[in-house]
């Protein structure tokens, strides 16, 4: 092999540059993020835990459909309560926290979903509360 | 050798002739059919404001409003009522500069209104009046064939022209199409300039087109439209299904004189004025 002493410190070099953010971590994927849990208590949601956690998104595009195109605003029963359909209106009355719940994974996968660019959380909407 | 160019010839001749001839053997024979279709396309015509066919209106619930203007002229205050009932419900920010207005139920003229329709000589009471103007919630609306992202659509079940703002890249191509003035774009964000949030509904963001959506988030909760419930008692807003012969809007249509904003355009408004 010609240049052995070059290219192989080369290599070496490059392949230490691309796992930088493996190993620079410790080998580790940083902390988990834990969402908080919906400060009022509740237990249950509208669908379960494992089907919320990874289809959450799919359910809330399902009821915007719903809601927008097929005139189908009917509420959600979960334990007695009743919820109307929409994030405002029905997710953010338990996981009243957007910061502490929707950020903590958002952010840890570095998604950026454009819901809060129309939708209130329930800090905005506080923070210029209708009187009446 | 020979034969066989002759007998070619004879066969290339014949479906040449066929062939130029069919049409005009087709025509011949249909005459009458033609005939007859012509006919009833004509009848039609005579139906229809300036000649396009006019299909029977859809069957279902079809809801529309009336606007009684008298009712209005006597208490012109409760105009800006139904207007900020409106503001309030839907998080419509508030603008100074007339470029940037977000109008889902505003004021406006007679003439502005009903731009085809004479002034010469009007009535004082309508001359000075401010009109309640409204998205028509046509019955065949050009904005819906405009949208290039199918963001605004009709509802089937209640025949509301409504939008997901999800959807709208803000091409502005409904703008453009609505006779009406009736939409209007978030050329800035919006949300520092409402006034008080309704925390049930969302607000829009900045490059998206909004308009009115006959208040189908409390029509679900069985409630009225916030304009018509801002005037309830009076009947200067009447609101319900043009389709149902029972409904009380269908009462006052049925009894009073009333005109739609630029019905010879075809658009078929759902919105009446008693003027």
């Amino acid at each position: 092999m010609y240049n052995k002493g070059t290219i192989i410190p080369g290599l070496i070099i490059f392949v230490l540059i691309v796992t930088f953010p493996i190993w620079f971590n410790g080998l580790k994927a940083g902390t988990l993020p834990k969402p908080e849990l919906p400060p009022g208590g509740e237990k249950k949601c509208v669908m379960p835990v494992e089907y919320m956690r990874a289809n959450h998104m799919q359910l809330l595009n399902q009821w915007r459909d719903d809601v927008l195109r097929n005139n189908d605003r009917i509420v959600v029963m979960v334990e007695g309560k009743k919820y109307r359909k929409g994030l405002q209106m029905a997710c953010m009355k338990c996981h009243s926290n957007k910061e502490k719940f929707c950020d903590n994974c958002h952010t840890y996968t570095a998604v950026k979903p454009y819901c809060w660019d129309c939708h209130l959380t329930p800090k905005e909407a506080a923070s210029k509360e209708e009187t009446h | 050798m020979d034969k066989q160019r002759r007998k070619f010839l004879k066969i290339a001749g014949v479906t040449a002739l066929a062939g130029i001839g069919a049409p005009a053997l087709i025509r011949l024979t249909s005459s009458t059919a033609l005939a007859s279709e012509h006919g009833a396309a004509e009848s039609h015509a005579a139906e229809a404001v300036h000649g396009a066919p006019v299909p029977a209106a859809p069957p279902g619930v079809r809801l529309g409003m009336v606007i009684d203007m008298r009712k209005f002229s006597e208490q012109p205050e409760m105009l800006d009522n139904a207007i900020a009932a409106c503001n309030d419900a839907h998080n419509i920010p508030q603008f100074d500069n007339r470029k940037s207005e977000i109008k889902w139920i505003w004021k406006a003229p007679f003439e502005n209104v009903f731009p085809t329709e004479s002034s010469y000589h009007l009535a004082k009471n309508v001359e000075k009046a401010d009109f309640a103007v409204l998205c028509n919630h046509c019955d065949d609306p050009p904005c819906v064939r405009a949208c290039p992202t199918q963001a605004t659509f009709k509802v089937k079940a209640n025949g509301i022209v409504a939008m997901d703002y999800h959807r709208c890249i803000g091409c502005r191509f409904c703008m453009a199409a609505c006779p009406y003035g009736a939409r209007s774009f978030n050329w800035q964000d919006p949300r520092p300039y409402i006034k008080k949030y309704n925390k049930d509904f969302p607000s829009r963001m900045r490059g998206v087109v909004e308009k009115c959506n006959f208040c189908g988030e409390r029509l679900a909760l069985g409630q009225e439209p916030a304009c018509v419930e801002a005037c309830k008692g009076t009947g200067a807003m009447v609101f319900g299904d043009l389709n149902d012969a029972q409904s009380e809007i269908r009462q006052v249509l049925d009894k009073e004189f009333t005109i739609q904003r630029n019905a010879e355009l075809g658009t078929k408004p759902s919105v009446f004025y008693i003027v």
